[in-house]
């Protein structure tokens, strides 16, 4: 294996990685520090500059992410219903108690688990076969390249409205096209039939996020240095060895904190169910997210900003747990 | 270049790109069809995949009775100075994080991965609240100032990346040469930075430009709304009117569109370096 030094190329990844895992206040790997790089400066002077760098980006989010954030979460803790403003005090945990106890509460749940691994598992996959296969240079690959990033530049609100008309039972072009094709042999009402709803959100999930795992992937491929896949092609690897053993290896990095993001952000993400079926048809198709919506369109506050704690504590905890199960292998990496 | 490609490679490649090309494209070609489909036609049997002929009533009926225009103006005027203002802050705590160890980074840098799992809804009431007190509810300065905070973090961790791929002893040169340290930051530094100011400039306008849940909540007069919350008005009545819904959405889409399609290379440099969400 090479080291960082040796091509400019590896630097990237490495520092992408480090970017990244600092980021998520994981492991950090040993940073290069230069000697005599950092010290000479006078403190109160480097000092001053970080307070004054820093200071207009924490105001920001301070005030306009944090605050609301901590207002917010006291609401969770409080008799907090736009129906009944007189009474506001304080229930301890009796929000939490009404949201799992929710009859709807286990679909919800299940539903967010089909929503978050039935979108990333595809999205992954695709996302990564499309990488590998645009990282040669072929005719038009930068049209191509152009194109299928397109979904990402759409908003997941709309692409839910954009699904909807297409999986419209009536109207819509994908009962047209399947009946066509002999797949089906009358129009079926997708969205009205949870089971097909929750399909149909999920294909139009992986439409929209394959694109953010195949720029992912293919900046990361572009890091690899050449000469590895020439040293494993005179042993002889197979290209499904060569796969295994040095490009996935190589990129663990990206992937693993790609998959992280992914995660986190497809779990808190209710726009495009919202566009699409509105949690509808009866409820079947919420998922924590939306779930919270609703419940905010309810006007009781108080049990919606429990849900929402509920969101960022479950994130927190799997976000840890994934961090401390990738960081040994984020520090084997070359 | 990897190996050599088999012929029955090559075929499964190309089959694979082909239909996934296919799959991205075609519902992007169907909402235009129907766009452009007069009103009455959009309903009829058997679908036309295209049209018989082409009518632009649906977007005229967006001007003449929706506005859309002032939605347009709106959005534009919003992402645009949210996106540059969010871009300017970025660079400086970017900067700072790249460049220098100190107690309260690891800290800083956790602080903005949390803000990506803070659902927007548990902020919105006291928001609205706090953008009351400030005489800001229905302004599109207030807006602006929200979707800056929600720029910075990813803008931050993004251009971080880019800093960090850029040799400290740039720098130091410049510094050597004479200049100051903000002298070595704005001549010799941004220069070089311009594909990830770039990158970012127009994440953070996408990522304003299509957001919905804060600019419904913030933006209630017809005069001040933007795209995605007069999208939102018009699937909120029960019947959804597909022809004009489908007109508003090309026109959503398609600045944002022209976008990536200039910069989708910057893009995918963008996120080498600064590897968080979209």
């Amino acid at each position: 294996m090479p080291t960082a030094s040796e091509t400019t190329s590896t630097t990237q990844t490495a520092k992408t990685a480090s970017a990244g895992a600092s980021g998520n206040g994981g492991a950090r790997p040993v940073r290069k520090v230069q000697p005599g790089r950092r010290k000479p400066e006078f403190t109160a002077r480097r000092g001053f500059l970080i307070t004054l760098f820093m200071t207009p980006a924490a105001i920001f989010v301070a005030v306009f992410t944090y605050y609301p954030m901590i207002a917010g979460s006291q609401m969770a803790f409080r008799h907090w219903n736009l129906t009944d403003l007189t009474d506001t005090s304080w229930v301890g945990l009796q929000n939490f108690r009404d949201v799992f106890a929710d009859p709807a509460w286990g679909t919800v749940l299940s539903n967010t688990a089909i929503w978050v691994f039935g979108s990333i598992v595809p999205q992954l996959v695709i996302g990564f076969a499309l990488a590998l296969w645009l990282r040669r240079r072929f005719r038009f690959r930068g049209l191509y390249q152009a194109l299928i990033f397109f979904p990402w530049a759409i908003s997941g609100f709309l692409i839910g409205i954009l699904f909807r008309w297409m999986f419209n039972s009536e109207f819509g072009v994908v009962n047209d096209l399947l009946q066509k094709v002999g797949l089906i042999d009358e129009p079926v009402a997708w969205l009205a039939d949870p089971k097909t709803a929750m399909f149909a959100v999920v294909v139009a999930n992986i439409w929209y996020g394959v694109t953010f795992f195949t720029i992912m992937i293919l900046a990361a491929l572009q890091s690899i240095p050449e000469e590895l896949y020439e040293a494993s092609a005179l042993d002889g690897a197979g290209k499904v060895r060569t796969l295994f053993q040095i490009t996935i290896p190589y990129i663990r990095v990206t992937l693993a904190l790609t998959v992280l993001l992914r995660i986190i952000w497809i779990f808190n993400f209710p726009d495009l169910i919202f566009g699409m079926t509105g949690g509808g048809p009866n409820n079947e198709t919420h998922i924590v997210t939306t779930w919270m919506i609703k419940i905010t369109q309810q006007g009781d506050y108080g049990r919606a900003s429990a849900l929402g704690l509920i969101v960022v504590a479950t994130l927190l905890v799997f976000a840890v747990f994934f961090l401390l199960a990738t960081r040994e292998k984020r520090e084997v990496k070359p | 270049m990897i190996g050599k490609e088999s012929t029955a490679g090559r075929a499964t490649k190309f089959t694979f790109l082909g239909l996934w090309l296919v799959f991205t494209v075609f519902p992007l070609y169907w909402i235009t069809i129907t766009s452009l489909k007069a009103p009455g036609d959009i309903f009829a049997f058997p679908i036309a995949y295209w049209p018989e002929h082409f009518s632009l009533e649906n977007y005229s009926g967006l001007f003449g009775k929706a506005d859309f225009g002032v939605y347009l103006t709106n959005s534009l005027i919003v992402a645009t100075v949210a996106a540059a203002i969010a871009t300017v802050i970025s660079m400086l705590s970017a900067y700072v994080l790249a460049r220098f160890e100190f107690r309260t980074k690891s800290a800083l840098l956790m602080a903005a991965l949390v803000t990506q799992m803070i659902p927007t809804f548990i902020a919105l009431g006291p928001l609205y609240l706090l953008m009351t007190d400030l005489k800001m509810v229905d302004n599109r300065l207030g807006l602006i100032l929200v979707y800056i905070a929600v720029c910075i973090p990813f803008c931050t961790v993004m251009l971080r990346g880019f800093f960090e791929n850029i040799p400290d002893a740039l720098e130091e040169a410049a510094m050597i040469d004479g200049l100051s340290r903000f002298g070595a930051l704005f001549r010799v530094l941004l220069p070089v930075m311009r594909p990830g100011i770039i990158a970012a400039f127009i994440f953070n306008f996408v990522n304003c430009w299509n957001e919905l849940f804060l600019s419904v909540t913030l933006m209630n007069s017809d005069s001040n709304k933007t795209v995605p919350t007069a999208l939102n008005g018009f699937i909120s009545s029960f019947n959804i009117d597909w022809g004009s819904m489908s007109a508003a959405a090309v026109l959503t889409i398609l600045p944002t569109m022209v976008l990536f399609a200039f910069a989708s290379r910057h893009i995918v440099q963008g996120l080498t370096a600064g590897a968080v969400k979209g």
